[in-house]
Formats: structure tokens, C-alpha cells, sequence
């Protein structure tokens, strides 16, 4: 219980329990949107349940863009971030453990809302629970790949844009799968191929990312 | 061989090696364009489906192909800038950046005036175009990445690393695309793979390229001898030159 | 031992220092002088391994820093010119997130380095309440639970009042005693006479 992996991961989550406003601020931006475009398409329930699969998708998406904006850059400007580079154990296993926190704080809400969401979008019950699916699956994805935008951009005040326009192109593939793995299970057609490719892919980016991750902070805040 | 890489990595000698090499890729590139516009325009015979229309493809697919030649090219570059730390090799990324993401909009521009007569829309997310965009989007995140970062080893270096993780992503995305296009929109027209070409549309397409190619090179050597005058601008040599003219 | 050769800096393409050489052994002192710009932040940065010269190479105990990161992390402490510390978190808290982070099982425990640095009364106040000194008492209260043997100090005293000078001055006595190494930047020089000092110059090169 004393390995730096862990107390990294519980002084995150302590951090994140003591901010309790930035914890919420994802969920309620994933709310909002959500509720935003059912105005937006005059509330016609028929057209909600099309598109609605793809709405919730994508507010989830940029949720947890928003929400990553930050992840190293408090770090960065308290020093404590070089302390972490200076540390004697790996730095990806340290960065593992500051994306699993973010994952734990911040996926775990918005995975946890989203049925609420689907019922708000007149989904029916199988297709909602295939959108938990996917989006458990794949908001460690995001959090994967925006950690690797932020790290680049660990410098920048204020990067929240430049984040999304790094790091939304590289969540395409996923963001594909997922819906269409949505519009399999709403047409009856079978879902596997598409929840394996999902699964592939975080994988994929839980291989690569901590040590694209930790090199990019390795490069950016030893300036 | 490796010394003269070795050489070409110090900016001066490549700044000589760039301005002696730009009037010679540029009349190359003004030659082969013009044969290839002339033999795309006259000499290729009219498409017995699409009639003249068709023409404009001697444009879109040589930019097409361009623009993932140089996100490559880049990529490349962006390797060996990391591992032997070659300045030189940076900067060209950096120089070709905005090149390809012009190539990358004359295609999505040339593949939308295209798609008008052929789906009756201009855009009609068809799975090379969308892919196409979504490479714009990569070689802007790019530009922007590098403008934003004040330090320029550091912004030479994110860049790089973004290059990287964008040239892993690219066949995937590129695959999710197909798939997704090919599940979910069957109706628009599309042709998979080249139809079966005549040599008289192929020989204009080929110059085209070759001649992009060319015009390619020469931009990047114009746009790194600025860049690499602008960088060393305190530097000895360039001070010099410029006392001099 | 740590040893540089012929180590150059820049920061955003300006030239700050050339060739530098300089060795430093157990129990001594090397100051790092120099006007504001001069390098002396980037030297040390460098000197953690934190920014990479761009010609040179700094050996620790004969091996290049870059090679044995780890080994080389272990054996040292720096505090930079951000403390590094949590305002979320209390002082206590902070500290034992190093303790657990650099795997330091040293004699020291965080409660024992905060009484040593007189701050036992801020454990368990969240340090976004503490003045900058009381901050910078808690940083340096990291020293001496990392069980270190190369202390690098980025302006060691800044912020701090009297009273905590002399404890840090001791610690740093302390540390030299025990076979230690430090280099530091300081205006304020400290006079053990019963250690050797060195000192570098930055700033007249260019």
C-alpha cells in the first residue's frame, strides 16, 4: 500500500474529493450539452432516439476533454510535477497512476450518468445499456490519449482548445466503433466485432500512451 | 554518405545546398505541371460517364496523394529529429507543414467541386474525403501545436512527437473511416480503389504528381532557407551575408 | 561524486554558459553565483538531469547521469524555486506523499522533519494557508526525508526569516558532516570552515 503507484493515486483522489467542484463540473457539462441538443432538435422524440446514441457520445467525449485540460499542468506550475520526474521509481508507472485517478474521478461520473442520459434521449433499454458499454470502454481511451495532448500542451495557460483540436482527430476510430456498435444493438444486428475492436483499442492506447505520455512530460516540463 | 548528412545538418551548409537546389526544382516543377495541365486538358479524351468533368482529377489526386507523402514526410523527419537530434531534420517539418496542409485543402476543396455533378452535394462524407479532413485537422493541430509553444527546441520537439503518435494513428483512422462509411452509408457512389485507367489519363496524372513533387520540394526549400535565416539570425554567418547584399 | 565536463546551457537559444567544468566531492560546497539570467536555474535543473546540456555530460560517481537515472534520482534531493507542495494538502500530507513516492524509508519520519524545521504546529493546516516562508520551511523539510547525498538548492533561503536560516544551515552542516554534497544558489553565503567550498561563476563567459 506504500508503493509511490499508489500514493500517487490516493493523493489525486484526495485532491480531486477536496475540489469537489471541479469533480462535478464534467457531469454537469455532460448534462447540459445533452439536454442543449434535445432543445435544439425540438424536442421531436422520434429524431431524439436517432440521434440521440451520437449526442450522448459526443458530449461524453468532450467532457472528458475538458476535464483533462488540467491533469498535469497544476502539477506543473506547483513544482511538484518536477518532483515526480525526479522521483528514483518509472514515471509512466507514476503517470499510470495520475490517469487511473482521473479515469476513477472523472469517466466514472459520466459513465454513471449516461443511462440517465439515454433515457432523456428516448433510447431503448438494450441500446442504453450498449452506450454504458462502450462508454465505459472508451472514456479510459480518452483519458489515455487527451493525457498525451496535455502533456504536450502542460506549458500552455490556457489550452483547452488546442487540447481538443490535438487529441479529438486521434479519438475518431473509437468514437466510430462505438456508434456504430449503438446502431447495431438499436437495428438487432450483432454487437461483438465492434466491442472487441473497442476493447483493441484500449488495449492499444493502455500499451502505448503511458510512455508517450511520460516522454512528452519528460520533454515539456524539463525546460 | 553519412558525412555528407553530417554536413547537411549544420544550417549554413544546407542553406547553400537549399538556394543552389531551388531554381532547379522550380522549372522542373513549372515544366512538368505545365505538361501535365496540357496533356490533362487536351490531349486526354473526354470520360464517357462524367465528360470533362472528370478533368479535375488531375488536380485532387495528386494533392491527394501529397498530402500523405509529406504527413510522412514529416513523420520521417520528426524521427530522426528525436533519435540523432538533427535540427536540420525538425525544421523541414516544420517548413513542410503548411505545404501539406495546403495540398490537403485543394483536395478536400477539388474532391467537393468534384462531388457536386457526382453525388449532386458537395459534401457527401464520402469515407477518402472525410479521411482527408480528419488529416487537415492532424496537420492544423500540428501548426498550432508549434505556434503555441514559445521555446522552438521544445515546439520543434512536441511537434515531433505529436508527428509520431499522428502517423500510428493515420491507417486506423483511415480503416474506421472505410468501416464506418461502408456500414453506414451505402447509398452515396464511391469507387474503391482506382477503376481500371487509360494511359492517356494515366501519363497526365503522373506528371501532375511528379510535378507536385517537385513544386513540394521546392517550397520546402524556399520556406526552410527562411526559416533557417530567421533562426540563426544572430548568428555570424547571416549577418554577414546580409552586410553583404 | 559529481562531475561536469565541459557542460553548455542555453535557454530559449541564448547562450548562458560554455565548457563548464567543476567537480563536486563529499563534504563540500559549491555556490552557484551569478546575476539574475545568468543560467544558475538552468544549471541546476541540469545538474538533476531535468534539462539535457546541450554539450557535455555530468557523471555521478563516474557514470553519466543519463545512464543510471534511477540510482542517480535516489541519491538526490532538489528544491527548485516552486516547493513543490500541495495547497489541497496539508503539510503533514505533503510530506508523506514524498516519503512514500521517493520509497525513502530514513530515519526521519515527516512528522519528525516538520518539528525538526520548527513547523510541527503547521502539520495539519492545508499549506494554500501557510505565508510563502512557513511554505518553503515545509519544502525543505523534504530534505531530510529523502535521506539524500547530493542536496542541490535553488535559492535555499528565499522567503525564509532568520530563525529558519540558521536551521536550514545547520541542516546543510549536518549533511556535509555525514559525507554529503550540496551545490546551492544563494545570495547569502554560509561560512562552515570546516568544509570545503567552491564556488561558480556564471555570467562573465559570454
Amino acid at each position: 500500500m506504500n508503493s509511490p503507484f499508489m500514493a500517487l493515486l490516493r493523493r489525486d483522489l484526495l485532491l480531486a474529493f477536496r475540489n469537489p467542484g471541479d469533480l462535478a463540473t464534467p457531469v454537469i457539462f455532460f448534462i447540459v450539452t445533452v439536454t442543449l441538443f434535445s432543445f435544439a432538435a425540438g424536442g421531436d422524440l422520434e429524431m431524439l432516439s436517432t440521434i440521440g446514441p451520437g449526442v450522448v457520445w459526443s458530449a461524453a467525449l468532450l467532457s472528458a476533454m475538458l476535464s483533462l485540460d488540467g491533469i498535469f499542468r497544476d502539477d506543473y506550475e506547483d513544482g511538484t510535477l518536477e518532483q515526480m520526474l525526479l522521483a528514483p521509481s518509472a514515471l509512466t508507472v507514476l503517470v499510470f497512476a495520475k490517469l487511473l485517478a482521473h479515469w476513477l474521478s472523472t469517466g466514472l461520473p459520466l459513465i454513471a450518468v449516461s443511462p440517465v442520459l439515454g433515457i432523456l434521449m428516448n433510447l431503448d433499454s438494450d441500446v442504453i445499456l450498449i452506450l454504458v458499454v462502450t462508454i465505459a470502454l472508451s472514456t479510459p481511451v480518452f483519458s489515455l490519449v487527451g493525457a498525451f495532448g496535455a502533456a504536450l500542451v502542460v506549458t500552455q495557460r490556457k489550452a483547452g482548445i488546442l487540447l481538443s483540436l490535438l487529441t479529438l482527430p486521434l479519438c475518431i476510430p473509437v468514437l466510430i466503433f462505438s456508434v456504430l456498435a449503438v446502431a447495431a444493438t438499436a437495428s438487432q444486428q450483432p454487437v461483438g466485432g465492434h466491442l472487441s475492436l473497442l476493447c483493441a483499442f484500449l488495449v492499444f492506447s493502455l500499451t502505448v500512451a503511458p510512455f508517450a505520455v511520460a516522454g512528452s512530460l519528460r520533454l515539456m516540463a524539463g525546460d | 554518405m553519412f558525412l555528407w548528412f553530417h554536413r547537411l545538418g549544420s544550417a549554413r551548409y544546407f542553406f547553400d545546398f537549399a538556394r543552389r537546389l531551388t531554381p532547379w526544382l522550380g522549372s522542373l516543377a513549372a515544366v512538368t505541371v505545365i505538361t501535365g495541365l496540357y496533356l490533362g486538358l487536351f490531349v486526354a479524351p473526354p470520360d464517357y460517364q462524367q465528360g470533362d468533368g472528370y478533368r479535375i482529377m488531375f488536380v485532387h489526386v495528386p494533392s491527394a496523394w501529397m498530402s500523405m507523402f509529406i504527413y510522412v514526410f514529416m513523420a520521417v523527419n520528426a524521427a530522426v529529429g528525436l533519435i540523432w537530434r538533427i535540427k536540420i531534420a525538425h525544421l523541414l517539418s516544420t517548413a513542410a507543414a503548411i505545404v501539406g496542409a495546403s495540398f490537403t485543402f485543394i483536395t478536400l476543396a477539388t474532391g467537393s467541386i468534384w462531388g457536386k455533378p457526382m453525388w449532386g452535394a458537395w459534401w457527401a462524407w464520402d469515407a477518402r474525403l472525410t479521411s482527408e479532413l480528419i488529416l487537415l485537422f492532424l496537420y492544423l493541430g500540428f501548426i498550432a501545436l508549434q505556434s503555441a509553444i514559445q521555446d522552438r527546441s521544445k515546439a520543434q520537439q512536441a511537434g515531433a512527437i505529436l508527428l509520431l503518435a499522428g502517423v500510428v494513428n493515420i491507417p486506423i483512422i483511415h480503416y474506421s473511416v472505410l468501416w464506418w462509411h461502408t456500414l453506414h452509408q451505402t447509398a452515396s457512389i464511391t469507387k474503391f480503389g482506382m477503376p481500371s485507367i487509360h494511359s492517356s489519363m494515366l501519363a497526365p496524372l503522373l506528371f501532375m504528381w511528379v510535378g507536385f513533387m517537385f513544386f513540394f520540394f521546392y517550397l520546402l526549400m524556399l520556406r526552410s532557407r527562411a526559416l533557417i535565416l530567421e533562426y540563426e539570425r544572430s548568428s555570424r554567418w547571416v549577418q554577414e551575408a546580409g552586410a553583404v547584399k | 561524486m559529481l562531475e561536469a565536463q565541459n557542460i553548455t546551457g542555453s535557454r530559449s537559444e541564448q547562450l548562458l554558459f560554455r565548457d563548464l567544468n567543476f567537480q563536486a566531492l563529499p563534504r563540500e560546497i559549491i555556490y552557484v553565483r551569478g546575476p539574475n539570467g545568468a543560467g544558475k536555474t538552468t544549471l541546476l535543473r541540469m545538474l538533476c538531469g531535468l534539462v539535457r546540456p546541450d554539450s557535455g555530460t555530468i557523471f555521478w560517481d563516474g557514470v553519466p547521469i543519463a545512464d543510471c537515472e534511477s540510482e542517480y534520482h535516489r541519491a538526490l534531493a532538489y528544491i527548485g524555486h516552486d516547493n513543490g507542495i500541495k495547497g489541497d494538502m496539508t503539510a503533514l500530507e505533503n510530506l508523506q506523499f514524498f516519503h512514500r513516492i521517493y520509497c525513502a524509508h530514513s530515519r526521519p519520519s515527516p512528522t519528525q522533519a516538520l518539528e525538526r524545521l520548527d513547523t510541527s504546529n503547521l502539520a495539519h493546516i492545508p499549506c494554500r494557508y501557510l505565508s510563502a516562508g512557513q511554505k518553503r520551511r515545509v519544502a525543505m523539510a523534504r530534505l531530510l526525508i529523502l535521506n539524500a547525498r547530493l542536496w542541490l538548492l535553488d535559492e535555499p533561503f528565499s522567503g525564509l526569516d532568520e530563525s529558519a536560516r540558521h536551521i536550514v544551515s545547520d541542516l546543510v552542516a549536518e549533511h556535509l558532516g555525514s559525507d554529503g554534497l550540496c551545490i546551492a544558489t544563494s545570495h547569502q553565503p554560509l561560512d562552515y570552515e570546516q568544509f570545503g567550498a567552491k564556488e561558480i561563476n556564471l555570467g562573465m563567459a559570454s
